[in-house]
């Protein structure tokens, strides 16, 4: 595309002043651009972006109501899109998130409810079990070097199982209700989970009119959610421990060469376990905001959302292989799936397509993404 | 074979033998590497060359014999404490990982930090990829930038950068695990000025080949493996090109066999 521009003189600019070698050949911003990994999910965020502008652009999903409506989704499946990213970059599966969202949203429920435990303290027993069966699932993979697909396939179904047991057991039925009320009782879970946040600045806005306000003078949208604060942070630890340090390094030697990493004395295994723990974490957050949103925790919770956050991440270049990705990808993979599953709502599409769009979404990203990256690491 | 005082030799290995269940890999290995000089460890495929190396990097523990440091014995416990000792190994796979960049890959294992806001330990980035450009520069290698992927780079390119990487970081002894197997002449003829230069700056290079071409000309002394056990080590003084391949498994096989196709072609 680039071919025929003028002489590239502010290319990168990050070439330190080495003597002038004629094998280097300049890169032009553009090309720079393209071979990063997440340029195929932003590309095709702009692409839906538009795309819905086109279909749905006067129907109120720009309208801040509905940007919070399709971001919140973007958010809850961005923070296991993260972990699911981060592991797949150190070339390793976690089928398990899906089950282990439902799982957390149980551990926490049901001492609370049942057994009597404070709010928090059951919350901190979600965590800690979460992270110790990521642990787990990492330490058995790397015992055995079997495949973490198969390993983290059987805790799929052992932990979906334990979550119908829990729940029928304590509650004789598939949900646990009422966790709610329990939860806005207690201040440390609640200021943490639940709900919106921001509620000054929000009603600001609304007072200085950058914000509709409903007939009774609120703002529609009284505040953020907690969980894209979540998203953010989550997003922003993993991808700065990614680019910037010395574990980020590490993380994607393990995933491009286990045996080179091995050999210039990397801890491969440590790195792993540590993140199908960062992994687990990541779901059982999700987990736990989800119970605080709807009150309840059900042994069907985070159905196939394994599956979405691998898309997500694949979405975001990461390879399947390992070795390659980017946290940001995996960010606008995730929104890629909320704009998609809401906005098709908003359109005159009927929302049973939602899931050819996001199958053929992802076989668009799979095939640019081969692309790009064979471009990339041959240097054409 | 020499009388010399045993404090000049960096390495040795005294009597080495490892056994992988039934199977005798190395039977009575001696081995003994002069300071800053190339060694060739020459042998055919099955010879035992793998496991050697593998014991002198600390892959592997010895089931008997002796492993001496700098005449001090030792028994390491991993490759790391073999690095940590100056004996740097580079295998055949070179631990390179091609979609990361020349920088990362060049400090991979030993990042350079530097402190964010005076308290976040991250990588020193720019320091990394000035560094490794010097390095490279040093060793004649020009990369087109050090933010780019090693994939794009050559196998000679990618075998000097090992070299290059463990020179840098301080390696008394460089173990190179057949460098030129997968290289085209030019590039071999690369790798061989590289382990030239190391030997320049008093380096000691165990050097593991089965190409009698590339070893001779850069060797101080050859020691030959056949099935597991040492034929002898041999002084470049001592030994001509012609005998190391003669003793090398196959050496007298290959002559019958150039003898046949010779006589093949006279008919």
């Amino acid at each position: 595309m680039s071919a025929i521009t003028p002489p590239m003189t502010g290319s990168i600019g990050k070439t330190p002043a080495a003597q002038a070698d004629e094998r280097i050949r300049r890169i032009s911003p553009w090309r720079a651009l393209l071979n990063r990994p997440e340029f195929g999910s932003i590309a095709g965020t702009l692409l839906i972006f538009i795309l819905f502008g086109f279909f749905a652009g006067d129907s109120g999903m720009f309208n801040l109501d509905g940007v919070m409506n399709w971001s919140t989704v973007a958010a809850y499946l961005g923070i296991i899109a993260v972990g699911a990213c981060v592991l797949m970059i150190a070339g390793e599966f976690d089928l398990s998130i899906g089950s282990m969202i439902g799982f957390a949203g149980m551990m926490m429920a049901v001492p609370a409810m049942f057994l009597g435990w404070p709010m928090w303290a059951s919350m901190l027993f979600a965590f800690a079990g979460c992270m110790a069966l990521g642990w787990l699932n990492g330490y058995l993979v790397v015992r055995t070097r079997l495949p973490s697909f198969i390993v983290t396939l059987a805790f799929m179904f052992i932990l979906r199982g334990l979550t119908l047991v829990l729940s029928t057991h304590f509650s004789n039925s598939t949900i646990v209700s009422g966790v709610g009320d329990k939860l806005s009782a207690d201040p440390v879970v609640h200021t943490l989970f639940q709900g919106t946040t921001l509620h000054g600045l929000f009603g600001w806005l609304a007072t200085i009119g950058l914000i509709e306000k409903l007939p009774n003078g609120e703002p529609v949208v009284g505040g953020l959610p907690k969980v894209l604060l979540w998203w953010l942070g989550v997003a922003a630890v993993a991808g700065f421990i990614l680019s910037r340090t010395r574990f980020g390094n590490w993380i994607f030697m393990v995933g491009g060469d286990s045996n080179a990493a091995q050999n210039v004395g990397v801890p491969v295994r440590r790195v792993k376990i540590s993140l199908f723990v960062f992994t687990a974490f990541c779901a059982c957050l999700f987990g736990v905001l989800q119970v605080a949103d709807v009150g309840s925790a059900a042994a069907d919770r985070g159905l196939q959302k394994e599956f979405e956050a691998i898309i997500a991440a694949v979405i975001g270049g990461a390879l399947l292989t390992g070795g390659y990705g980017s946290v940001l990808g995996a960010c606008f993979g995730a929104l890629i799936f909320g704009v998609v599953q809401i906005g098709i709502s908003y359109t005159n599409f009927d929302s049973d397509w939602y899931r050819v769009f996001l199958g053929g979404m992802l076989l668009l990203a799979v095939l640019f993404n081969h692309y790009i990256r064979s471009r990339a690491t041959t240097g054409k | 074979m020499t009388t010399e005082n045993k404090d000049d030799y960096i390495l040795q290995l005294e009597g080495i033998s490892k056994y992988f269940g039934t199977v005798i890999s190395l039977q009575d290995v001696t081995l003994r590497l002069r300071r800053g000089e190339v060694h060739c460890l020459l042998g055919d495929n099955g010879a035992g060359k793998s496991t050697l190396i593998k014991t002198l990097a600390g892959v592997h523990r010895p089931n008997k014999g002796r492993y001496l440091v700098e005449g001090k014995e030792v028994s390491f416990a991993s490759p790391r404490e073999a690095l940590d000792q100056g004996i740097a190994t580079v295998y055949q796979d070179l631990a390179l990982v091609p979609l990361m960049s020349v920088a990362r890959n060049f400090f991979a294992g030993r990042e350079p930090m530097k402190k964010l806001f005076g308290v976040i330990p991250v990588m020193d980035m720019h320091h990394a990829a000035r560094v490794a450009e010097e390095k490279l520069g040093e060793m004649g290698i020009h990369v087109r930038s050090p933010h780019q992927p090693v994939g794009t780079m050559s196998g000679g390119e990618r075998q000097c950068l090992a070299i290059a990487r463990a020179i840098h970081f301080g390696a008394k002894v460089l173990i190179l695990d057949e460098p030129t197997a997968a290289l085209g002449v030019k590039q071999s003829c690369n790798v061989l000025k590289l382990i030239h230069k190391a030997r320049e700056r008093g380096i000691s290079v165990i050097f593991i080949t089965h190409n009698v071409h590339h070893a001779y000309p850069i060797g101080d002394s050859f020691t030959l493996l056949n099935r597991g056990q040492s034929m002898g080590t041999f002084a470049k003084e001592n030994i001509s090109k012609e005998e190391v391949l003669d003793m090398m498994a196959g050496g007298t096989e290959i002559q019958s066999l150039f003898n046949e196709l010779e006589g093949r072609a006279a008919a």
